[in-house]
């Protein structure tokens, strides 16, 4: 239409010297404009020669003519007519081009298809030139690689040529550029082969192959196949870097450098390939995924290998960032690859990870633990330099109760970095339930209790009979240390564990009252066991010092033997020792001489006024009858009673076994009259000592008079010392 | 099922010693010696009317001196071993002699005791078995269903084999062994072995128990390091060959199956002192007792290393009963080893514990201070047993 508005103003501006009426001016007028449309498109001469003889044609003034010049037909007007005829022929002119304007319009409507279906033909000529130049502009493409426009000229042209391959002339076409097309594709598929030009260069490849209608599922395959091929070289330097032969780099770059290659490639190739194979549908994904899935297992498995190689170390922090990158890393792919579950994957690797440091930590509390207990056993077996002391037993329990809870502290702010908000996984299910209450809480802080409770309890169970004795000391030590556990740590610990991992899940949980009754029962067993293994201690001394001395023989006691005084030695060490970690405990209120209390000799004391007569007339007399009414009006000792918590319980404990094992090893022997009467001195003199130890000293005195009892029962001829002298014996020191 | 009170009976004097009549299948009856520097020693001879619930009593004199250990001949009823103290010269040996009882008491007397106490008799003497050149004799035991002529004595250090011969009015040294090592060696107690013809002895010195063959008196086993301290007592178990109980003052009861001596096959620690004495049941081994110096006797139910770890086998010819059995098996399924009992009659340290020879159900034990107190295996038990 540029065109027509170019020509409008001229045919516009003359129409002045043809006043005809309208209804016979009309052919002339439509004449006239198929002249000027003729003229327009450049028939003009030959048919302007053929009309009818009008006026002349070179005429400049001449309105319609071919050479009007406007300033000479104005001014040939100027000159000529007078103003009236001017202003006539102005009006005229103006009625002219308004009819005129119009008239084109009528005919530029009444043409409309014309001009349309001219344009159409126009086009559809470019066309038939653009197809017949089709084989050599795709060969040149060819040539010079500009393969994308090769594909472009080729879609355009195909469905044409498929259309009228039966017209031999397209035919031929069709022919050249299928070979074209052929070449085309045979040298695209050689790039696309030889592959390490980059991923998006063969996605382009791919999808100019796809366009010349290359079998997609074939494509597909290749495709997969040469990723494969890229990411496999990824997934080679990974375990290069895990070797052993170079200084492998830390944990952090190694997921980095797996997140970058590896997982970057990978995400690469999925959006390329849903990009290219969209048309592929679930089939198609089903294949991405299992390329994933294979491909991501094999990282999984050097990922893993190189996060086993972090199980030994004891800073988490690297650890946990690494697995961070790691996680975050996947979720992308994760999304693309929905399918192939690998973020599900990770997940679990993750989890797996977090379980196994857990695992690594209950590992680290137990060995310090073990650690806290070696320390112990060389501060107690240290040689004691004279005049000053080691470290006291308090000391020691406090440096183990705060080494150990230092320990636990460490290991509870490790563990929590996997919780942080700012990592990738920590609002995992896992890691916001289970890891909390099942994993930290359960598994490491009670896991660490429990086995705390039971290795303690192990030193009970080989009572230094097999070698490898624990020394007494240390089962006071680590009974004490469980008591506090029971009465404060363990519930101090379980509140800074839930403060900490906000314990969320239903999972059941061990109660603090549970793990309490476990500490407490240790506590009791390893007092128990160290009451056992310190009357034994006591008892082998007295026990040697009965059974090897010849008691018949024996001269007139003239002293307390030595023995004894170790025992009374030994003991007060003991009690200062529990003195040390124990309170005192309640002792049954007793006068206060009783230190003082002359030592009755049980044979002859009892054998006057009490011995009654009727209870067995067939019998002779013995001293065992007044034995056994003593026994009706005290209560059966217990040897081995449960020891209560308290220096006095304990010391009962022990001095009650060390003097039953006297009295059974007196019985077992045979005295003579000095025999005797040296026991009744020995008697006397751990009664002076020993009565102070206990809750009830009527015990002590108890088991020592029938000690004296049974020695008098194993005398033939029992005569006893006086009481006095004893005394003075004893006083004697 | 109400259980029978224990029965009890008093000693005037401290004793040690206790054996079932063991030649004697019938009736019930146990042997106690007694223990005192200043009078007559006694053997009492405790007869228990099963029926009635009482006991008839016969005393002998054993003038030769405190009995530490006694035990019965198993073939002849009037035949018995004791092991006592001799002081001479402010020197103390134990002996060891071997003793008939009167005919007239062999078989129990019912005499009231009251006349038998004025009548005392005496044993007779039949042989010593001489230890001058060995020690103190700790114990004196029988080859068990033998005829009575084998016995084995532990003596110091030596493990001594007799021949009795001519009515046991003679004994000849057989064999010996001896103990090599540091330190002063003492066995403390022996067993001789119901099983592999009565071929094997058990002993006990310190903490370990041997193992010895009769015929070459050479060891065949040793379990160092059996208890933690002193072993006091060991047993076999009548119907499992390589199974044995010891006791100890570590407390503990182990049970060991000798070819493997390295760990006890199971151990218990009942009792709260020394545990003085372990046997096991002749008929149902998982019944085992023990006496301890805390007092107290202790039943344990050992099925699970006993010969009828399942519980009382069916006979062959019970087949017509089958449906019975069955469910009577599922309601006996879960036999766990567990403390049947624990009896307090005693309050003096108890020295000797013994089945009966005669009724597998019952049991007598004896504390220092001259009680023997008579038990029974409670009924529920015992027909949990036998049906």
């Amino acid at each position: 239409m540029a065109a027509a508005a170019a020509a409008g103003p001229s045919p516009g501006s003359g129409p002045g010297d043809s006043p005809e009426g309208p209804e016979g001016e009309a052919p002339e007028r439509r004449r006239k404009a198929h002249g000027m449309l003729k003229l327009y498109y450049g028939l003009s001469e030959g048919e302007a020669a053929g009309r009818p003889a009008g006026p002349d044609p070179l005429d400049p003034t001449d309105l319609n003519g071919a050479h009007f010049d406007p300033e000479v037909y104005l001014d040939k007007l100027r000159r000529e007519c007078p103003l009236a005829q001017l202003m006539d022929s102005e009006t005229d002119m103006v009625r002219q081009i308004r009819a005129l304007d119009s008239d084109m319009q009528t005919l530029v409507y009444e043409n409309y298809n014309k001009f349309i279906s001219a344009t159409g033909v126009h086009a559809l000529l470019r066309k038939l030139q653009f197809l017949f130049e089709l084989p050599s502009r795709l060969t040149k493409c060819v040539e010079l690689g500009a393969y994308g426009q090769a594909v472009r000229y080729q879609g355009r042209a195909q469905a044409v040529l498929q259309q009228y391959q039966h017209l031999p002339s397209f035919r031929a076409i069709q022919d050249d550029c299928q070979v074209i097309t052929a070449r085309l594709a045979q040298q695209l598929r050689q790039r696309f082969r030889e592959g390490g030009s980059g991923a998006p260069e063969q996605a382009e490849c791919v999808e100019l192959l796809l366009a010349l209608g290359e079998p997609a599922e074939e494509l597909c395959e290749e495709f997969l196949a040469h990723a494969r091929g890229r990411l496999e070289k990824e997934l080679r330097s990974l375990e290069a870097e895990l070797g052993p032969s170079p200084p492998a780099p830390d944990v952090l770059e190694f997921t980095d450098h797996g997140g970058s290659g590896f997982v970057g490639g990978l995400c690469q190739v999925a959006a390329a390939y849903q990009e290219l194979f969209a048309a592929q549908g679930p089939a198609g994904a089903e294949k991405l995924a299992a390329f994933a899935r294979e491909l991501g297992s094999r990282y999984f498995a050097l990922v893993e290998r190189r996060l086993a190689q972090e199980q030994g170390g004891g800073d988490n922090s690297l650890l946990v960032r690494a697995l961070d990158r790691f996680h975050r890393r996947l979720r992308a792919p994760g999304a693309l690859l929905a399918a192939a579950g690998l973020a599900d994957a990770a997940t679990e690797i993750v989890e797996r990870v977090a379980r196994e440091r857990l695992g690594h930590h209950l590992q680290g509390l137990r060995a310090a633990f073990l650690g806290c207990l070696t320390d112990v056993r060389q501060a107690l077996a240290a040689p004691r330099v004279a005049g000053k002391e080691g470290p006291g037993l308090a000391e020691l329990l406090a440096n183990v109760a705060s080494s150990i809870l230092s320990h636990i502290k460490a290991s509870l702010a490790a563990v929590h970095l996997f919780t942080a908000k700012e990592v990738s996984f920590s609002n995992k299910p896992y890691f916001r339930g289970e890891f909390c209450s099942q994993g930290v809480r359960e598994g490491l802080i009670v896991g660490f209790i429990h086995s705390m409770c039971q290795t303690a309890q192990s030193f009970c169970d080989s009572p230094g009979e097999k070698g490898g004795a624990t020394p007494p000391a240390l089962l006071l030590l680590l009974s004490r240390l469980c008591l506090d556990y029971e009465t404060a740590t363990i519930s101090y610990i379980l509140t800074l564990t839930d403060e900490q991992f906000l314990v969320q899940d239903q999972f059941p949980v061990t109660p603090v009252s549970t793990l309490c009754a476990e500490a407490r029962e240790t506590a009791r067993r390893l007092l128990t066991h160290y009451v056992k293994v310190q009357g034994l201690v006591i008892s082998q001394m007295l026990r040697k010092s009965v059974e090897t001395r010849d008691w018949l023989s024996t001269l007139e006691p003239r002293n307390v033997r030595a023995v004894m005084k170790r025992v009374v030695e030994d003991t007060t060490a003991i009690d200062v020792q529990v003195g040390l970690l124990y309170e005192e405990g309640v002792r049954k209120a007793q006068s206060s001489d009783s230190s003082k209390r002359t030592f009755s000799v049980y044979s002859s004391s009892r054998q006057q006024g009490r011995y009654a007569p009727s209870y067995t007339p067939s019998a002779p007399m013995d001293t065992n009858l007044l034995s056994n009414i003593q026994k009706l009006f005290s209560e059966r000792i217990d040897v081995f009673s449960p020891v209560e918590f308290n220096k006095v319980s304990v010391l009962t404990g022990i001095i009650k076994i060390s003097l039953k094992t006297l009295l059974e090893c007196v019985r077992l022997r045979t005295f003579g009259r000095f025999g005797l009467q040296q026991v009744q001195v020995d008697c006397h003199f751990l009664q002076l000592y020993l009565w102070r130890f206990v809750a009830d000293e009527e015990l002590v005195h108890l088991l020592l008079d029938e000690v004296v009892a049974s020695a008098a029962l194993r005398c033939p001829d029992p005569v006893p010392m006086e009481p006095s002298v004893v005394e003075v014996i004893c006083e004697r020191g | 099922m109400e259980d029978d009170a224990p029965v009890i009976y008093g000693l005037e004097f401290q004793a040690r010693a206790l054996t079932p009549q063991t030649a004697e299948t019938d009736a019930i009856r146990f042997l106690v010696g007694t223990q005192s520097l200043k009078y007559d020693n006694q053997i009492h001879i405790i007869d228990f009317d099963d029926e009635n619930n009482i006991i008839n009593k016969n005393v002998l004199l054993h003038q030769a001196g405190e009995i530490w250990h006694i035990s019965a001949s198993p073939a002849d009823r009037g035949v018995l071993a004791t092991c006592y103290n001799r002081t001479s010269d402010s020197k103390v040996l134990t002996c060891a002699a071997v003793w008939r009882m009167p005919k007239e008491l062999e078989s129990g007397s019912h005499e009231s005791p009251d006349d038998s106490s004025s009548t005392a008799q005496t044993l007779e003497l039949l042989c010593h078995l001489d230890n001058t050149a060995h020690g103190n004799m700790a114990c004196v035991v029988w080859e068990p269903m033998g005829d009575g002529k084998k016995i084995i004595s532990l003596a110091d250090n030596h493990i001594l084999l007799w021949d009795s011969q001519e009515s046991s009015s003679q004994a000849v040294l057989a064999s010996s062994a001896s103990l090599e090592g540091k330190g002063q060696l003492k066995f403390t107690s022996g067993r001789w072995s119901p099983h592999h013809n009565c071929t094997q002895v058990a002993t006990a010195n310190d903490t370990t128990l041997r193992g010895w063959d009769t015929r070459s008196m050479s060891q065949i086993y040793c379990i160092e390091n059996a208890h933690g301290q002193l072993v006091r007592d060991l047993d076999f178990n009548p119907n499992k060959q390589y199974y044995l109980a010891s006791c100890g003052d570590d407390c503990k009861v182990k049970f060991w199956d000798t070819r493997n001596v390295t760990e006890p096959v199971k151990t218990l620690e009942e009792h709260s002192h020394w545990v003085w004495n372990v046997r096991y049941n002749h008929s149902h081994d998982q019944l085992v007792l023990t006496g301890s110096s805390d007092s107290r006797v202790i039943l344990s139910n050992m099925v699970s290393i006993s010969s009828e770890p399942f519980g009382h086998l069916v006979d062959d010819d019970d087949i017509s009963d089958q449906e019975d059995h069955r469910s009577e098996e599922k309601s006996k399924e879960p036999l766990q080893d567990n403390v049947i009992a624990t009896y307090e009659e005693h309050e003096d340290s108890v020295y000797a514990v013994d089945w009966s020879s005669a009724d597998p159900w019952l049991f007598a034990s004896l504390s220092y201070d001259g009680r023997l107190v008579i038990n029974r295996v409670p009924r529920a038990l015992k027909y949990h047993i036998l049906l």
